[in-house]
């Protein structure tokens, strides 16, 4: 199958003169109105500089001004925005390659912020724009294309028998969109693309691809959650393709490009010279964490009933490391040691459309593995590979597919699901082939598998008035919050990675914070105001990634040899430093440790207040279901008998002795929801937030972030006017 | 075969006329550290001298780009026109014969054209041939490994 850009149907096409970037911005961005395939260029003042910084701040920003407190996340004036942030495509720092994706969400009906390697958002930058904005709807099936050299856009309808799933569609327009086959040229390309899944399921995904030249093939990543995948498809885009060529050590335009080099070097060494003793990163990426999940009974299983099963080393690191392949520069950016984005070779798939075609899977990540493995009882390696393939292809979010299917095969086990409901697919625990089943079927647009792919929310309901279910069990093991499905680690025995889950803007995504160790093994954040202190700061510093454009795996996944003598090692103080550094030598502005916090406390209350605007963001969206609090089942609580029974003696003051199992759960349950209740009141109180969770007018005003519009929407909420 | 820049610590007296030839010839000026050979000073009057021994090539593995490849001759080479800079192979190059200078776009290395060793006055650099080794080949087996046929 090969296609030259002949092929496609040419509908517009604008000139802009290409950018340079100077300090690490463009100082304008992109809007595309997908409707009438027109380009629009804005400027970017310097106050939003100020407030907004880049990346998800940049999002945000124009999300809010784009979209109305009405806008659904179909409305033709949702937006899908990729913003890139100052320190986003700097070759020096490892981890400096990501786009950050946001978009009213078809899950939550809120902001929905990603954040994703590959190439496309660098080159996008050097191309001459900040963020690209996407609105409106397209007549027909269209590719956007960038050529960021020559400063053309074009907007192209896309032949009919173009692939849809992405390892076939991003492999063909590389090369179609390629200015020759020389592998350099390949590698100028990237392609934004989701897949058939998307189209039939909120949790579509948007990958973003990079050429490998070792492979000579396409590889991806994914801006997972939330279901940009999903918006993007609606507005009938195909794909985005961004092509430039000609990327330099001080493309970046730093005010210092030497320190740049300097303190990228630095990291780069640590990473060389500690990774192998510590997390091994270069060797397995995140799946090195599966044993240790598995050993603190944090790993999940069985739709997070459990956190441990003597299968789990069946699938532990080791056995990832052998079946990804070695001893290559697997980074989602050039530059990036730490080069975790490995990939699973020649890989011969046993189902679906593809079977027997030998693919290059790309992952699987910890999230993956434990999402679509451990939790769906499913062991074995290629099942898990199978199911991580098919998802990325079709577009469809890992996380979510695999908390959904953990979901439904807990309801299979409890008999609200039979093969008549299914479809006739089996869904026991470990079936992969079930789990693969689903997905061809979302993909083909079939019945169960839409069905399916509507996300735990909307199935614990509908089993409720469909199948007679439970309500309060259905909401007790539908595993999401404000409408996304959880990420995988079991938040039972923590407290504060409770709050770290469900007290986010987005919903319980582990990338605000994962305090698990520090309070759950470790107990440094003991009291209440130690935890609401730690879900304000580390929420507050892993904003700031998505600001710059940053990854957060350098930040704490590889760590200086004497970091253990400071202070505070779990921030890592040495590697904050750097960041500082590398922020001032960059943009050339100065940058303390308070100073950072407030550029991420102003985008994270906009966001809390965004919330607001579109009528949500009270105090009650932020309670996690139970299952992700405690257990919810005698067989749940019996299996850790002697860790709750101790809990209730020592912690709650009463002796369980002589109760029945039942008895003992409900008072387990009712203490841990006063504790959690607590939390919030606590983290609120610490965040500068009423009791329901809105920003306080003084607490805007002293972080900056007190612009009028956003004061209007907080005032109202506080006037109980929305 | 691979060609690459013998050295013999024992003859070098600190000099330094090696790094005036490369770094003169790459860099039209005198400066040790632009030269891609460098003299260690060990005190009590040794030496020892630190460069590229075309063999290891963990930084052609490393390179994200695939700038660096290795010549005909066995030589390890950076193309500056696909070189973006990001300096992974300064870090992974275990002897520090990949050099960098501040505020240069890109590294530098020897690349054994021997220009040094034809005016070392004590015969302390000699160009040389030796045998690929498996080490030396570890870069493009894991490439093999993962091509389509
Ligand atoms: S650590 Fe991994 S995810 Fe982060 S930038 Fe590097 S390769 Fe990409
Ligand atoms: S890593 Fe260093 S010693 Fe090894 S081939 Fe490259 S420059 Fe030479
Ligand atoms: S600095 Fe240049 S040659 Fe060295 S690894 Fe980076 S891109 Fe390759």
């Amino acid at each position: 199958m090969s296609y030259g850009i002949k092929d496609f149907k040419l509908v517009s096409e604008s000139r802009y003169t290409p950018g340079k970037v100077v300090r690490g911005y463009n100082m304008r961005t992109l809007h595309l109105d997908v409707s009438s395939r027109k380009a629009t260029e804005k400027p970017v003042s310097e106050t939003m500089k100020q407030k907004f910084v880049g990346g998800k701040g940049f999002g945000l920003k124009l999300l809010w001004d784009g979209t109305k407190p009405s806008t659904r996340w179909d409305s033709p004036e949702n937006e899908i925005v990729i913003a890139m942030g100052p320190i986003c495509g700097n070759t020096n720092y490892p981890g400096s390659g990501k786009s950050l994706v946001v978009s009213l969400s078809p899950m939550t009906g809120i902001p929905i912020d990603s954040n994703v390697g590959g190439y496309f958002g660098p080159y996008l930058k050097f191309s001459g724009f900040d963020a690209l904005e996407l609105q409106g709807k397209a007549p027909s099936e269209t590719i956007v294309f960038i050529d960021g050299n020559e400063g053309v856009i074009r907007f192209y309808e896309a032949p009919t028998d173009l692939p849809r799933d992405t390892h076939l569609l991003a492999e063909v327009l590389t090369h179609a969109f390629a200015a020759s086959d020389d592998p350099s040229d390949l590698q100028a390309v990237s392609v934004v693309s989701a897949g058939r899944g998307a189209e039939h399921s909120p949790m579509g995904l948007l990958n973003f691809s990079l050429y490998d030249k070792r492979r000579a093939g396409i590889r991806v990543k994914q801006a997972g959650r939330g279901g940009i995948g999903t918006v993007f498809r609606d507005k009938k885009l195909l794909a985005l393709v961004c092509r430039y060529r000609g990327v330099e050590q001080d493309s970046n335009g730093a005010a210092d490009p030497a320190a740049v080099q300097r303190i990228g070097l630095k990291l780069h060494r640590e990473i060389v010279v500690n990774d192998d003793k510590q997390c091994k990163m270069r060797k397995q990426g995140t799946a090195h964490l599966m044993e240790v999940m598995n050993d603190y009974d944090l790993l999940p299983t069985k739709n997070h009933k459990y956190g441990q099963d003597p299968r789990g080393p069946e699938i532990a690191s080791w056995v990832w490391e052998k079946l990804l392949s070695q001893n290559l520069p697997d980074g989602c950016w050039f530059g990036c040691t730490m080069a975790c984005a490995h990939a699973v070779d020649k890989f011969e798939l046993e189902t679906g459309p593809y079977k027997g075609h030998k693919v290059c899977v790309d992952g699987p990540e910890y999230e993956t593995a434990a999402g679509v493995g451990s939790n769906l009882y499913i062991y074995d390696p290629h099942g898990i590979l199978e199911i991580n393939f098919y998802c990325d292809t079709y577009g469809i979010d890992t996380i979510s597919f695999g908390t959904t299917v953990g979901f439904l095969m807990e309801c299979w086990e409890h008999g609200i699901l039979t093969k008549e409901r299914t479809d006739g697919i089996d869904l026991s625990w470990g079936n992969w082939k079930g789990a693969c089943q689903i997905l061809h079927d979302l993909a083909e647009g079939k019945r169960f598998g839409v069905l399916a792919g509507r996300g735990v929310k909307f199935l614990s309901e509908h089993f409720v008035k469909e199948y007679g279910a439970d309500p309060q069990f259905m909401r007790d093991i539908a595993l999401h919050g404000k409408g996304l499905e959880q990420s995988e680690y079991i938040s039972k025995e923590s407290l504060a990675q409770q709050g770290g889950y469900y007290l986010t803007n987005k919903g319980p995504q582990h990338d605000e914070a994962w305090l698990i160790f520090m309070d759950m093994v470790n107990n440094r954040i003991p009291t209440f105001e130690n935890k609401a202190e730690a879900l304000h700061y580390f929420p507050m510093f892993r904003t700031w990634f998505g600001l710059q454009g940053l990854c957060k795996l350098p930040w704490n996944d590889v760590e200086p040899a004497d970091n253990a003598k400071w202070k505070e090692p779990n921030k890592v103080p040495e590697h904050v430093a750097n960041y500082r550094e590398l922020y001032t030598a960059i943009t050339g502005e100065p940058l303390d440790w308070d100073g950072l916090i407030v550029q991420s406390e102003r985008v994270y209350n906009f966001q809390r207040a965004f919330n607001i605007r579109q009528g949500r963001g009270h105090r009650a969206e932020d309670y996690p279901p139970y299952r992700a609090m405690g257990p919810v089942l005698e067989d749940e609580y019996e299996a850790r008998a002697e860790r709750y029974d101790k809990q209730m003696k020592e912690k709650i003051g009463v002796d369980p002795a002589g109760l029945s199992v039942k008895e003992k759960i409900r008072i387990t349950r009712e203490y841990r929801m006063k504790q959690y209740d607590s939390l919030v009141d606590a983290v609120y109180k610490r965040r500068g937030w009423t009791p329901d969770g809105c920003p306080t007018p003084e607490h805007l005003k002293a972080i900056g972030m007190d612009l009028p519009e956003v004061l209007e929407v907080v005032e109202a909420r506080i006037a109980g006017k929305i | 075969m691979i060609k690459y820049l013998k050295t013999v610590d024992e003859k070098c007296v600190g000099c330094m006329t090696c790094t005036a030839v490369c770094s003169k010839l790459y860099f039209k000026e005198d400066n040790p550290a632009k030269a891609a050979i460098q003299v260690q000073d060990l005190g009590a009057g040794k030496f020892h001298l630190v460069v590229c021994d075309q063999e290891c090539r963990k930084c052609v593995a490393e390179c994200p780009v695939q700038a660096i490849s290795v010549a005909k001759n066995g030589a390890v080479m950076i193309d500056k026109k696909v070189c973006v800079g990001c300096l992974a192979c300064v870090a992974v190059c275990p002897t520090g014969a990949m050099r960098y200078y501040p505020g240069l776009k890109h590294p530098f290395k020897c690349i054994a054209c021997g220009q040094c060793a034809k005016q070392c006055p004590k015969g302390a650099l000699e160009l040389a041939e030796k045998e690929e080794s498996p080490a030396s080949r570890a870069w493009a087996d894991a490439i093999a490994k993962v091509r389509e046929e």
